[in-house]
């Protein structure tokens, strides 16, 4: 217990080191962030054109899945920061500080919601550049962005063990690519998945960034009256099935980190 | 018992390298040991060990009472570690590293504020206080590193070359500080390249190499092992080198040394500069040609030349590279001698 309350004092401790240096160096964000840009500007005016979505319009579809997007690529930036802190001297000092073994992951992916925040923030701003509305009620719209954020969390967990893994931070966005591509594009983030072919159709509907996305469209009120009632269960049930994903990820990739963060301590 | 640092038999091995062959090390309450050695000979690695940031893979050893293998938690609570490799982030300023070191420790907030505050003070920080430390000169960080090992007062303090890679300035201003701390009563390991560093903060003295003791003592003991001055002379030809040898071993206090190359030696002298002026006469009327003359003081070259037979360089042979010390904090530590 008494482990529990210092896990969470000191990654406080680091956490806020953490925004500090994104204060210091903003710039960091500025690269992060145009890529979900250029995705919203590419989709909605690029492919968008060619892209139908029945009795709605593309850009209220697409939001969500953007939103969806931004969040696990922003994950990231969670591995990435945690493999360069692991290349730096300062993981020297907090080794040898009677620390938490645990803080500087749990401050690294508390830190990251705030960054997540942000990027939120500025997706929605360009969102409702394009021409996306929020048409459900402020308790639904809250409750879309709390679960994105959410979801945000728990993958952050998941990019955390990989930035454990790889030797240098440039390996992380490389890496993560493999994981990241398939999860985001074989998903209705950017079409309907109706319209795929059956396996991947079978993979994009238990695909938990699918559900994250229904579940956003369907809190923000973005889903057009007459759309079919998707048959997937997880699509049926879009919230609970991200929360059991939400919970599962922290469960497996929490301890997995901790464990790999001690062991990748040892190698120096 | 009053070792306040107590280590037996500590090995580390790294696939075909071994850094630790059997150390035995112990720091009685309220002294300094220098552990002396050049590159490569282990001093960081028995560094790690000791600020259990490194698992031995035999041997055992306790610090302030706790064992770093059974209780690492409780040795953390009651050390201060500085290290080659400046352990400070650089976006953060010198306050907030501080601040954030002491809370850490579980100072508490106010505590930690008061801490960075005082010992900025006395590191002569304060006006670069609130700047991020990447404004920061290599002293400026060394000395804030070292600021950091002192946030919560510990009674144990480990020191791995603070100032390797300081110019000599820096040097100086940073030994000044360590003795002021050491006269508080805190226990230091030390680990240094430098003897005249280790002669002037150390108690007592142990030479490694290739992850062993191969000496140990005070500094005048081991000083009077070296030997004192000594002149280093290079002759043109090595055919004059005996002509050379003969003509000074007069002013010589010891055996005459060659440095591996057959026209350099090295002759123990007391005098100074009259007997080397002296003794250039003399070589000049045997007509000895001579390129390069030193008078120096011993190094950690020449106690390892006195204590092992082979200079300091070749212990650390195998290595790649023979730059000055430097812990680059990635992948292993290049302290790691090879057998």
């Amino acid at each position: 217990m008494m482990e529990l309350v210092h896990s969470f004092g000191d990654g406080a401790v680091i956490a806020k080191r953490n925004l500090i240096k994104i204060k210091r160096v903003p710039e960091v964000l500025v690269f992060v962030l145009i890529s979900p840009i250029m995705f919203v500007l590419l989709f909605a005016y690029v492919f968008g054109s060619s892209i139908d979505i029945p009795g709605g319009s593309y850009r209220e579809f697409l939001i969500a899945g953007i939103f969806a997007q931004t969040v696990v690529f922003g994950a990231t930036f969670t591995g990435a920061g945690l493999a360069e802190d692991m290349q730096k001297g300062i993981i020297h000092r907090f080794r040898s500080l009677p620390m938490s073994r645990s803080a500087v992951i749990v401050g690294r992916t508390a830190s990251d919601v705030v960054y997540n925040v942000l990027s939120l923030a500025i997706m929605a701003i360009t969102g409702l550049l394009v021409g996306w509305r929020i048409h459900s009620g402020v308790l639904d719209a809250i409750g879309g962005f709390a679960l994105l954020l959410l979801f945000a969390y728990a993958f952050s967990w998941v990019m955390a063990y990989v930035g454990l893994l790889v030797p240098s931070p440039e390996v992380v966005n490389n890496a993560s690519f493999i994981v990241i591509f398939p999860l985001t594009f074989v998903a209705n983030t950017f079409v309907p998945s109706d319209n795929l072919p059956a396996p991947l159709k079978f993979f994009a509907e238990w695909n938990p960034v699918s559900a994250v996305t229904q579940a956003a469209r369907e809190l923000f009120g973005n889903i057009p009256a007459g759309t079919p009632q998707p048959t997937a269960w997880p699509l049926k049930n879009p919230v609970a099935y991200t929360l059991v994903w939400v919970v599962a990820i922290v469960a497996v990739f929490a301890p997995l980190s901790v464990a790999r963060y001690r062991r990748a301590a040892q190698r120096v | 018992m009053s070792h306040v640092i107590e280590a037996s038999g500590l090995v580390k091995r790294y696939k075909d390298v071994i850094a630790l062959d059997g150390l035995d090390l112990s720091v009685p309450a309220g002294t300094v040991l220098g552990l002396l050695g050049p590159n490569g000979a282990g001093k960081t690695t028995a560094v790690s060990i000791l600020t259990t940031l490194l698992q031995p893979d035999e041997g055992s050893a306790t610090v302030a009472g706790a064992d770093v293998i059974g209780t690492p938690h409780l040795v953390r609570q009651r050390i201060g570690l500085a290290g080659q490799n400046a352990a400070v982030d650089e976006y953060l300023t010198g306050f907030e590293n501080l601040e954030m070191i002491g809370r850490l420790y579980r100072l508490g907030r106010r505590r930690s504020r008061e801490r960075a505050r005082i010992l900025l003070e006395q590191l002569d920080l304060i006006d670069a206080a609130d700047r991020p430390v990447k404004t920061y000169s290599g002293g400026m960080r060394r000395r804030l590193d070292l600021a950091g090992a002192l946030v919560a007062e510990t009674p144990v303090l480990f020191l791995d070359e603070p100032t390797t890679g300081l110019d000599p300035r820096s040097r100086i201003d940073l030994w000044a500080i360590i003795k002021s701390l050491v006269a508080q009563g805190t226990t230091l390991l030390l680990t240094t390249q430098y003897l005249d560093e280790a002669d002037q903060l150390a108690d007592d003295i142990v030479v490694i190499d290739h992850g062993r003791a191969i000496a140990s003592g005070t500094p005048d003991e081991l000083k009077e092992m070296v030997g004192g001055e000594r002149i280093e002379v290079t002759v043109r030809d090595a055919g004059q080198a005996d002509l050379a040898r003969r003509t000074l071993v007069r002013f010589a206090v010891g055996d005459i040394q060659t440095d591996g190359r057959a026209e350099t030696l090295l002759v123990p002298i007391t005098g100074g500069a009259p007997v080397l002026t002296q003794a250039l006469r003399e070589l000049d009327l045997e007509g000895v040609a001579i390129r390069d003359v030193t008078l120096r003081r011993p190094t950690l070259d020449d106690a390892f030349l006195a204590l092992t037979g082979h200079g300091a360089e070749s212990s650390a042979k195998g290595r790649t590279d023979s730059a000055p010390a430097r812990d680059d904090g990635a992948g292993r530590p290049r302290e790691a001698s090879r057998r």
